[in-house]
């Protein structure tokens, strides 16, 4: 009789044991879910109430952004264009020298000195964003105003840089990945043809990790998307559809962070302000889904 | 077990108790970011005076202050412009009755770098520089080069002082620069030589940028408190009601000479 009682006493411990963790892990991944189905509502809830004042197609199409005037006017054109370009053109600063940055790591570089870069690139993405957006400031754009005699330093091509060297780190350590990943039978492969370095590199190796370098971009692309601090800093804060790389833009992210303290709760231009988020959410959400299909495509490969 | 749970309860209700205790002598600040550091040097110093009263000063702007305050979520609400009749009503409509307290003097001036020859405009001059109508330095007694005009975000106190005094209603060219805060401001035209922007009196460094006068009227604490320069405003403290206790012995502190010493140190301008 005591026997069993032990037994029964082992037992129930055993499952207690096994269940508390579990049950742990489950409540803290549905609150991690629930906590985001709240934040979306909060979000569409905030920002819907802008199209009750103004329609949507003036919102997309209008090109002036004077939430305070009177009569106020939502054109967020300027600011989505401001957006975009910044966005476009820090990857086509960024994406190719990544892509290079990894391609050297994974396949030039000597085994001794590859953790060495390994580890300065890591410390390169630490970098807190609002340094590099402080540097934009005081150091690249005094310089480029009187380098190249502009109207001012602050403006597209400056935030642009800056978004590229801090994207930079997360496409080439996501793409070296995928460069390593390529198997060194098929380098071999391609030697033994008589390749040369150049060849297998950009011939074999390249189109083989194109699908991870090309998701890697896409998530660097993410994060330049929905960085604020650095563009709210360098990119001039005008609301105006750049014609050229040295004007000043006004980003959608940099434009919610500075108007959001000042803004009246309730009002239309504070709606705005969410209606902007949900936008960004959209995009982002998008280029999200854009790389996992490619990450499934891959993995079906 | 049942007397260590009720021992329990006990030093947890006593702990409620004297968290409500101390927050009785709490008093939170919140707004303004103009307002900022003259109110957290004051906090400080008026805790020194009175160890039992515990501040806390947060600068989210001026309508996030004033929310904060029909909200219940803040004692005095710091705010560069008076509160617009819409927050009133929502006051109102809370039970909240916003007291005003004017605590300091602010002077926008106009700046540009430190190598720019241009010394004085006129409003309307400066009204068209930032409509767009005059673009180059030359039109208003510089060299022939481009402006370029910095102002700061539409939502700001800062920006609303310049709206209604020098704009008149005309709106900002689109293509002006936007800096995020006043600091920003100075940075950005201390960087160009080619620029004009706008920012109170107490963050405009000689050092770093040169002020315009207007109208032949320099920014200085006699011409912002006199309100000889068309650029000026007063700063205020809201409440709930006439202040009383230590919100309203903090708000007499303030307004007095040595609270007033603060305001002057963090260069804005003093109401006497």
């Amino acid at each position: 009789m005591p026997k069993s009682a032990y037994g029964k006493m082992a037992a129930s411990g055993a499952r207690w044991s096994e269940k508390a963790p579990r049950g742990i892990v489950t409540a803290a991944a549905l609150s991690g879910i629930w906590l985001m189905g709240f934040i979306i509502l909060f979000l569409i809830k905030e920002g819907m109430p802008i199209l009750s004042e103004v329609s949507i197609l003036d919102i997309a199409s209008g090109n002036r952004w004077y939430p305070v005037s009177s009569p106020p006017r939502y054109g967020m054109l300027p600011l989505f264009a401001g957006s975009c370009a910044v966005t476009l053109l820090s990857c086509v600063i960024a994406i190719p020298f990544g892509t290079a940055v990894a391609l050297f790591i994974s396949d030039v570089c000597p085994e001794r000195a590859r953790e060495f870069c390994k580890v300065s690139l890591e410390i390169l993405g630490f970098l807190p964003s609002v340094v590099l957006g402080f540097l934009g400031m005081v150091v690249l754009a005094p310089w480029m105003q009187a380098k190249f005699e502009l109207l001012s330093g602050l403006n597209m091509l400056n935030a642009s840089f800056l978004l590229g060297v801090m994207i930079l780190p997360t496409i080439a350590t996501l793409s070296e990945d995928s460069l390593r990943a390529v198997s060194q039978s098929l380098r071999d492969a391609s030697y033994a043809l008589g390749a040369t370095r150049f060849e297998t590199m950009f011939k074999v190796v390249l189109p083989c990790a194109s699908r991870g370098i090309v998701s890697a971009a896409i998530l660097g692309m993410m994060r330049s998307v929905g960085e604020t601090m650095v563009v709210l800093m360098a990119s001039g804060g005008a609301a105006l559809i750049p014609r050229f790389i040295t004007d000043p833009v006004r980003p959608l992210t940099s434009t919610i962070a500075a108007e959001m303290g000042e803004t009246p709760v309730g009002s239309p231009h504070y709606h705005a302000l969410f209606f902007m988020g949900c936008l960004l959410m959209l995009f982002t959400c998008l280029l999200n889904m854009l790389v996992m299909k490619i990450e499934s495509a891959r993995r079906a490969k | 077990m049942r007397k260590f749970l009720a021992a329990l309860v006990a030093v947890m209700s006593l702990c409620l108790f004297a968290g409500k205790s101390l927050a009785a002598s709490e008093i939170s600040i919140n707004g303004s970011t103009t307002i900022l550091p003259f109110a957290q040097s004051t906090a400080e110093a008026f805790m020194k005076m009175n160890p039992d009263v515990r501040m806390s000063v947060s600068g989210s702007g001026s309508g996030n202050g004033a929310k904060a305050l029909i909200d219940g979520t803040t004692d005095i609400a710091a705010m560069s412009r008076e509160m617009k009749a819409s927050e009133i009503d929502d006051a109102g409509k809370k039970g909240v009755k916003p007291f005003q307290v004017t605590v300091a003097v602010d002077c926008i001036v106009p700046i540009v770098h430190p190598s720019n020859p241009v010394g004085d405009l006129s409003v309307e001059q400066l009204k068209k520089i930032y409509a767009g109508e005059i673009t180059n330095w030359s039109e208003v007694g510089g060299p022939d080069k481009r402006i370029a005009v910095v102002g700061r975000d539409t939502s700001s106190g800062t920006f609303e002082v310049w709206a209604e005094k020098v704009m008149e209603g005309a709106e900002v060219t689109p293509g002006a620069l936007v800096a995020a805060s006043s600091g920003a401001v100075v940075q950005t035209v201390a960087g160009n030589p080619l620029a004009i922007g706008y920012d109170s009196l107490g963050y405009v460094d000689a050092k770093l940028v040169k002020g315009l006068s207007i109208n032949g009227v320099a920014g200085s604490p006699e011409t912002a408190r006199k309100g000889s320069i068309a650029t000026s405003r007063f700063l205020y403290m809201y409440t709930n009601g006439e202040p009383s206790g230590n919100v309203k012995k903090y708000l007499d502190f303030l307004t007095g000479p040595d609270g007033q010493k603060y305001v002057a140190r963090e260069g804005f301008v003093t109401l006497k």
